[in-house]
């Protein structure tokens, strides 16, 4: 039963931050913008909580500092794409690469420090639970709200939308600073509350995985769920069956999350009604108002 | 909003040259403002990090090899890019042509006659065009986004080689190092103080899909697969082939840079292979050259720079070389940027 409880444990903690970031990123998408910088947003996540904690002693502190963090990159995101019109895919390519050298550069000095764990009871730890909240919020934003109406009319058709009075690019912003938020947030789950230190790298490719777990859960928030955790699940999993001591070179079964991911991709892909159901008609597009 | 972009009749072919260079300028102030911050005094930064490399013989020798493979792999991208292709997994692409080009030496250490230098460059590229074809395959077949596809293939690759490398392929007599054999002889290419004929190759490259670029047919149907999707069916061009065609060139192109840096620089094969790395740089070096095939040739040139001058500063000036790729982030973030004045007038409106 300990044990189990234990894997249970590990599970949670690895899909908490796949949970958070692609919540985010939803979000940002269902208002039309393909922001592909999560990763760039998260490990500055990870890094400014980490620091933030670390120079106060407070983690609460540091929760707000990789919130912080990550909306800031995804407002520079947004003036280059929105304001600039500039291409969402090759942006959101700068954000990651800028994000992984400024927290390199910035992470200098954090590399080996230590930072006390956030508190959590029997490993349930408040993140854990707000993520929970944070779909509920999400799910009932979306589709019982009239802002939400709004963000999902932007994303679908922008021009109609701006005609009937909305402001396409101020939603924009916001959604797309919402998506930034919760990326830094996943990444501070990282640094703060799963393994409470900073290293270089650490997102590892997270980013990349909550963007493919948006188009696995056919940008419907519930199916985040259960994408992070089946996410989470096959990647333990894999780890454990090493212990097991199956003899399979560790390279190897560490290769299972981006496996998943391509196969994950494939199986919803691969059934185009279903995907036109529900992407979002202007997802990439950029919007100049005619006036 | 007091900025409001109005659009140009027709794309301004003066801002096309120049935006690079604002983006280039924009850079260096950002640097100069780093270098401050860091109680620096900005002029001797910049000089130290941009300008102090080139002086030097023997650094304009490592610009080149740093170039080299920058310049394979911008090249194919920034065609591909134009394709509408997103091929963002060069990184994985050089890595495995890598490993394949190791197969070799590894193997049959004894083939030791001229035909075995081409023999491993062919594998190299071998091994990059298949680790493409994945994502292009999975994309034309499945309709699955190959910009994650292609990325995933990169972590998967790194891990495949740390394996091997660590594995198989390692050097029995290598003192349990994680490396494999030494390329020797035949095995390596020929070179020229640090300059090796992976250079020359770059040249070729980046002039030939220049042209074909703009003189061959094919060209013209990425182009236009590219910025005109539709226009481009009517035209009878094939989209599915055009995916194939970019992740087949950009893969190998990719593939031949992972071959040449192992038989020109490294002479074998260790783990951890930092070179991969320059993948994504590469897709900076083709944004950075307008996605024109030849301008890959001065932005990888740049782009090289940027790395020497991280080592510099790390070393003269006691910043860490990580700038560098701050540097590069923030130069990607400029000429994005700036593409705007080629397509937008910037007017500043009072507010109303």
């Amino acid at each position: 039963m300990e044990q189990l409880w234990a894997i249970a444990i590990t599970i949670i903690a690895a899909s908490t931050p796949l949970l958070i970031a692609a919540i985010g990123e939803l979000v940002s998408e269902r208002s039309g913008v393909l922001n592909l910088g999560v990763e760039g947003m998260m490990i500055m996540g990870a890094v400014a909580g980490f620091g933030a904690t670390y120079l106060t002693g407070s983690s609460a502190v540091g929760i707000f500092a990789s919130m912080l963090a990550g909306a800031g990159m995804a407002m520079l995101f947004g003036f280059l794409t929105l304001t600039l019109l500039a291409n969402q895919v090759a942006t959101g390519l700068a954000i990651t690469l800028l994000g992984i050298g400024l927290s390199a550069l910035i992470g200098e000095n954090f590399v080996g420090k230590q930072i006390e764990r956030l508190p959590n009871f029997h490993g349930i730890d408040i993140l854990i639970i707000f993520s929970f909240v944070l779909v509920g919020l999400v799910s009932w934003f979306l589709f019982r709200t009239r802002y939400g109406l709004m963000v999902r009319a932007v994303g679908d058709s922008h021009t109609s939308a701006h005609s009937m009075g909305f402001s396409v690019v101020g939603l924009r912003y916001a959604c797309v600073a919402f998506g930034g938020a919760c990326a830094g947030l996943a990444g501070g789950y990282l640094s703060i509350a799963d393994t409470p230190q900073w290293v270089e790298n650490m997102t590892a490719g997270r980013g990349w995985i909550a963007l493919a777990l948006v188009v696995f859960a056919t940008w419907l928030p519930k199916r985040v769920v259960l994408g992070a955790y089946l996410f989470g699940t096959i990647s333990i999993l894999a780890f454990v069956v090493q212990t097991m001591g199956l003899n399979v070179p560790p390279q190897l079964l560490s290769c299972t999350p981006y496996l998943v991911t391509i196969v994950a991709l494939v199986l919803i892909s691969r059934n185009k009604r279903v995907l036109r159901a529900n992407t979002p008609a202007c997802l990439g597009q950029a919007f100049v108002a005619d006036r | 909003m007091p900025l409001r972009l109005e659009k140009r009749a027709e794309r301004s072919s003066t801002m096309a040259l120049v935006s690079p260079l604002i983006a280039i300028a924009l850079t260096l102030i950002f640097g100069a403002a780093v270098f401050a911050s860091r109680g620096v005094d900005p002029w001797h930064g910049l000089y130290v990090y941009f300008v102090e490399p080139l002086t030097d013989e023997w650094a304009r020798e490592k610009m080149i090899v740093k170039a080299t493979p920058l310049i394979l792999m911008g090249a194919g991208l920034a065609l591909a890019y134009r394709a509408n292709v997103w091929n963002i997994g060069a990184a994985g692409q050089l890595q495995i042509g890598a490993l394949f080009t190791g197969l070799i030496p590894v193997y049959f250490s004894n083939w030791q006659d001229p035909s075995v230098m081409p023999a491993m460059l062919l594998m190299g590229v071998i091994g990059g065009i298949l680790w493409a074809l994945i994502p292009a395959y999975l994309k034309v077949r499945f309709n699955a986004n190959e910009i994650l596809t292609s990325l995933m293939m990169v972590y998967i690759a790194d891990l495949v080689f740390d394996w091997l490398v660590r594995g198989p392929m390692r050097d029995p007599q290598g003192h349990n190092f994680p490396k494999t054999v030494n390329f020797v002889g035949w095995q390596t290419l020929p070179h020229w103080g640090d300059i090796h004929l992976g250079a020359l190759f770059a040249l070729v490259v980046a002039l030939g899909l220049g042209f074909m670029t703009y003189r061959m047919l094919k060209g013209f149907e990425l182009l236009t697969l590219g910025s005109a999707p539709r226009a481009g069916r009517f035209a009878g061009f094939s989209a599915q082939r055009a995916i194939y065609f970019c992740f087949a060139l950009s893969g190998g192109l990719a593939g031949l840079a992972g071959a040449s840096d192992v038989m020109g620089v490294s002479h074998q094969l260790q783990t951890p292979y930092s070179t991969p790395a320059y993948g994504f740089v590469a897709i900076i070096v083709a944004f950075l050259g307008r996605l024109n095939p030849i301008g890959a040739i001065f932005s990888g040139l740049l782009l090289a720079l940027t790395f020497l001058g991280g080592e510099a500063a790390q070393t003269s000036l006691h910043i860490p070389d990580k700038i560098a790729k701050v540097f590069q982030g923030v130069l990607l973030f400029f000429v994005l940027a700036c593409d705007t004045l080629v397509y937008y007038r910037v007017k500043w409106e009072s507010r109303k």
